[in-house]
């Protein structure tokens, strides 16, 4: 109970929305350097709010039983996505100053846009659910577009508010449905009216096909993964990098939540859906990434692909299954995070790297930055000892635990397909000859390196003391 | 006994070593260092597996100098080694030949070193680790990673289709071994448990079997390779640089025989029983087939990589004729094929390094210029056919002793790879080594220098002792093996 109204301050996401506003005001009336400083506060602001998530764990929205809830599962996701976009805003900060787009509202509009994942992956009511999925889209819309003088960033930034714009209006008349015949918008009241019937009526599974499509458009499972290549190309590259290491975790932390607590009961209805999803997006992001040329289009295919292995997870709909999702979404973001602080710091003839064929001659240049990419490239392919190796592990413990055999060989077949095209990066930097010199520069930030180390060493260690991690996923109730 | 942890200092010497590597400084100058520091940590791990041997107890046929840690919390994986009378020679053939391999890319290799020597000191640590491995997770995680260097290793130094041998090398032994992790996880899922030594008990239902069975052949019948599985092999030899043929031929062959002793044998009896028949009729297909295919080779690598490939088939009856004289000559043969065929690789990189070319065309007449190199390349040549007094009769010889008690058949297909590999061995020694020199170019081709004769004569040594003395290597093995057919027996009877 919250005794005393200064409490409320202390509650994550209130603090978090009141200190963007003191950002933005900060940034406001700051004359020099405002990018930098309302950056550095931001981290500083969402560090706090990692803190408050932590520590107070208790005390939190879910005072707001009806709209928010509160659990292990959604602790994590809310610290691992704040994680990521106090990596992501760190490693952008030099790309952003090398590209001469100073706007202080960057860090701000990933604020906003964090603080409506948090609310996003605790909410427990349809209305809250569909807020927070604006709150978070509406800053990524605008992020996209960012920079105004570049077509290809407009056009993205227009590309996803249209298919975001649709993807919402589908998941509303979901909601819309889902409301009508159940009488409720509470999950807890869903389940609880849903638990008196066997089978679902039609209105009911029109109504969790509709949200389903929303919430795989949110995710970019195919067949609804259209925006996420061409938003991916256009985005300048940090914000891609905030695209693909944060808005994952939460819309990830949703469809699980989605799935697993208002409809638990009817798993054979949306499990097929989810199943689709898994399956065609393994292949399609496996296969459609091997003609790629442009790095932040094949990430973009790698990231669906990744997400099929997650839904696997979501399939399998047990214990194990939520353990995997966690192991999975951390070493998908670490691996992100380090792939994107290597590629917002490569510059190959003055300009940002964009093709994957300037990679070339990077292993003579620069060995250790080639080293580490292959190392992130082996471990999101799935080859032990890297962490992406056991992210995929658990994935399949859980699968073959709810006896889906037939989806787990899938996976793998789908895994070994993918394994080419990552393989491929490693060729292009090792195996290929370089007639003329290419001047690759790599220059990075102490903040960045920081970042970049860290990713590194849980990547590859990750094996030698795996208990850290697996205790706590193991430990978390959705 | 010893009371430090042996086995996992021989795995991670060479690692250690890789880092020391690491960081020293790669130029013109320095890289003789990186050379000389990964060919004393390579030494200095040999030497430690030799202490393996001597402290070995031949009484015992489990595991010995066992190392358990418990590494995750949530289920029981460990970090559990130890070494049996099976894995031992195994990991004694990588620890000896790792050092060989270095020095015989001494002077062959001039760019990239530090990357090189990295690669094959990482590789060493996996091989060795795979081997030494009593935890199946850990086993696979060792045999995935084994893809990595050997994948750097084609493709940065290999020759002109490089990449393609590369990829085909990865793509093709991943998609076997994704599979054995689906088995894997479904046997853990069965039993609770990854030791191997406990899951060598029998506990699936004959209907699992089967099918885990097949997902274990999947992976071993293409890393051992069997026909038809076996097109990745040709290409990464011929494209690899000289020890990367060594070691591909030498250990990770022998991969796939060690999986199929310990999991297909060990661990899935009853399906055992009932592919019996296919693997029979895959080998003695690939041991005709892939000698004739020899037979028709113009690239003395090429040659020799398929007569792997039939000489593996005879590993693979050996295998699965599941008695004792069966067993003991498909290890023989396989400790005898990682000489013989890692000893004939050296030996083309010998006039390759000297000529950059393997056509058999080019060569002939080679003894007239290069009469010690005729010598060991004769010995190895005859340890490859199989003449009584080289490592490679026993393997053999013991294989058709043990087929007769199953098919005659068989044996008459076994027998008939033996002759054709004379044939077409004894029709390449012909073509490069007698005759008078006719062409101009190798009139004034070197005979084999003191490094190489470093690198040949205990390739040529140990040849010639195994041949003699095969009790030296089969005592330590024996019982280990009556383990697992003795295992094997129970669980069919029923």
């Amino acid at each position: 109970m919250l005794n005393n109204i200064y409490n409320i301050f202390f509650i994550p996401e209130i603090f978090l929305a009141c200190s963007s506003f003191v950002c933005l005001l900060f940034g406001l009336f700051l004359k020099k350097n405002a990018f930098r400083q309302t950056s550095n506060l931001a981290v500083f602001v969402l560090l706090l709010t990692i803190l408050l998530v932590y520590y107070d764990s208790e005390s939190n929205f879910a005072n707001y039983k009806s709209l928010f809830s509160h659990s292990s599962f959604i602790n994590f996701f809310k610290i691992l996505a704040l994680l990521g976009s106090i990596t992501s805003i760190i490693i952008s900060k030099d790309y952003f100053l090398g590209i001469k787009l100073k706007n202080f509202e960057i860090p701000i509009l990933f604020l906003f846009s964090t603080l409506g994942m948090m609310l996003m992956i605790a909410s427990n009511n349809l209305m809250s659910m569909y807020l927070a999925i604006e709150l978070q889209s509406l800053s990524l819309y605008v992020a996209a577009a960012i920079k105004r003088d570049s077509i290809s960033s407009a056009e993205s930034g227009v590309k996803y508010f249209i298919l975001g714009a649709l993807s919402s209006g589908i998941l509303l008349y979901g909601f819309s449905l889902i409301y009508g015949f159940t009488g409720s918008m509470n999950f807890d009241d869903i389940s609880f009216y849903l638990s008196k019937y066997d089978n679902l009526n039609l209105g009911l599974i029109f109504g969790l096909v509709f949200v389903m499509v929303g919430l795989a458009f949110k995710v970019s499972a195919v067949p609804f993964h259209m925006w996420t290549p061409d938003v991916y190309e256009g985005a300048p590259n940090s914000i891609t990098g905030f695209f693909a290491i944060v808005p994952k975790i939460a819309a990830v932390a949703l469809i699980y939540r989605f799935c697993l607590v208002p409809f638990e009961n009817f798993y054979t209805e949306w499990s097929q859906i989810i199943l689709f999803l898994s399956i065609a997006s393994m292949f399609l992001g496996a296969i459609a990434a091997i003609a790629q040329s442009n790095i932040k289009r094949l990430l973009a295919y790698s990231s669906i692909g990744h997400i099929g292995y997650i839904l696997i997870a979501l399939v399998a709909a047990n214990d194990d299954g939520i353990k995997a999702a966690s192991i999975y979404m951390f070493s998908y973001m670490i691996m992100n995070v380090a792939i994107f602080a290597i590629l917002l710091s490569l510059k190959v003839k003055n300009e940002y790297l964009i093709n994957i064929s300037d990679l070339k001659g990077l292993s003579k240049s620069n060995p250790i930055v080639s080293l580490s990419i292959s190392i992130i490239m082996l471990s999101m392919a799935g080859i032990p000892p890297f962490i992406g190796f056991f992210g995929k592990f658990y994935v399949f413990i859980a699968a073959i635990e709810q006896e889906l055999y037939v989806l787990s060989v899938l996976g793998v077949l789908a895994s070994v397909i993918s394994a080419f095209y990552y393989l491929r990066i490693i060729k292009i930097m090792y195996f290929d000859e370089s007639k003329s010199e290419v001047i690759i520069n790599f220059q990075i930030s102490f903040q960045s390196k920081i970042i970049l180390s860290l990713s590194l060493f849980l990547i590859i260690c990750f094996i030698f003391y795996p208990s850290l991690l697996i205790n706590i996923s193991a430990s978390l109730t959705i | 006994m010893i009371d430090w942890p042996l086995v996992s200092v021989i795995i991670f010497l060479p690692l250690i070593g890789a880092l020391i590597i690491l960081f020293i400084k790669e130029d013109e100058l320095t890289s003789i260092n990186i050379k000389w520091a990964a060919l004393l940590t390579t030494l200095g791990t040999f030497i430690l597996s030799l202490i393996l041997w001597l402290q070995f107890d031949y009484s015992n046929p489990s595991y010995q100098y066992e190392e358990k840690f418990r590494w995750f919390d949530d289920f029981n994986f460990f970090y559990h080694v130890g070494v049996d009378g099976i894995s031992l020679f195994m990991i004694l053939l990588s620890t000896f030949l790792t050092p060989l391999c270095i020095l015989a890319s001494w002077n062959n290799i001039k760019k990239r070193v530090k990357e090189y020597m990295l690669s094959f000191l990482f590789l060493e640590t996996v091989m060795i680790g795979m081997f030494a491995s009593i935890d199946i997770l850990l086993f696979y995680i060792f045999f995935e990673a084994v893809l990595i260097p050997m994948y750097l290793i084609i493709g940065i130094w290999g020759g002109n289709r490089r990449i393609y041998a590369s990829f085909k090398f990865f793509l093709y032994t991943l998609l076997g071994s994704v599979l054995m992790l689906i088995a894997i996880i479904v046997m853990y899922r069965n039993t609770s448990s990854m030791s191997i030594e406990f899951l060598q008990g029998n506990y699936f239902s004959y209907n699992t079997q089967l099918f885990l069975w097949l997902a274990f052949f999947a992976s071993f019948a293409v890393k051992i390779p069997m026909w038809p599985f076996h097109t990745w092999l040709p290409d990464a030899h011929v494209e690899a640089p000289t020890a990367g043929s060594v070691i591909l031929a030498g250990v990770l062959l022998k991969m796939g025989g060690y999986g199929f002793i310990r999991f297909s044998l060990g661990m899935l009896p009853e399906a055992t029983e009932f592919f019996i028949p296919l693997i029979m009729t895959l080998s003695i297909v690939a041991i005709v087939y892939t000698s004739l295919v020899a037979l028709a080779q113009t690239d003395i690598k090429k040659l020799i990589a398929y007569s792997s490939v039939a000489h593996m088939g005879i590993v693979t009856i050996g295998i699965f004729l599941v008695n004792q004289q069966g067993l003991e000559g498909a290890m023989m043969q396989m400790i005898s094929h990682g000489l013989v065929s890692a000893a004939l690789f050296l030996c083309v990189g010998v006039i390759y390094d000297r000529m950059h070319t393997r056509e058999i065309e080019f060569y002939g007449g080679l003894v007239q210029r290069m009469p010690l190199y005729a010598t060991v390349f004769m010995i190895f040549m005859l340890g490859s056919v199989g003449l009584p007094g080289t490592s490679g009769f026993i393997g053999e010889f013991l294989v058709i002793v043990g087929a007769f008690k199953f098919s005659s058949y068989v044996v008459i297909g076994a027998a008939f790879g033996i002759i054709l590999s004379a044939v077409y061995m004894l029709y390449l020694y012909k073509r490069i080594i007698f005759g008078t020199i006719t062409n101009n170019k190798l009139a004034d081709i070197l005979d084999i220098n003191t490094r190489e004769k470093i690198i040949l004569i205990p390739l040529a040594i140990s040849v010639i002792l195994l041949g003699i003395f095969p009790n030296l290597f089969l005592d330590p093995m024996r019982l280990s093996l009556e383990l697992i057919i003795t295992n094997y027996e129970i669980a069919n009877a029923k």
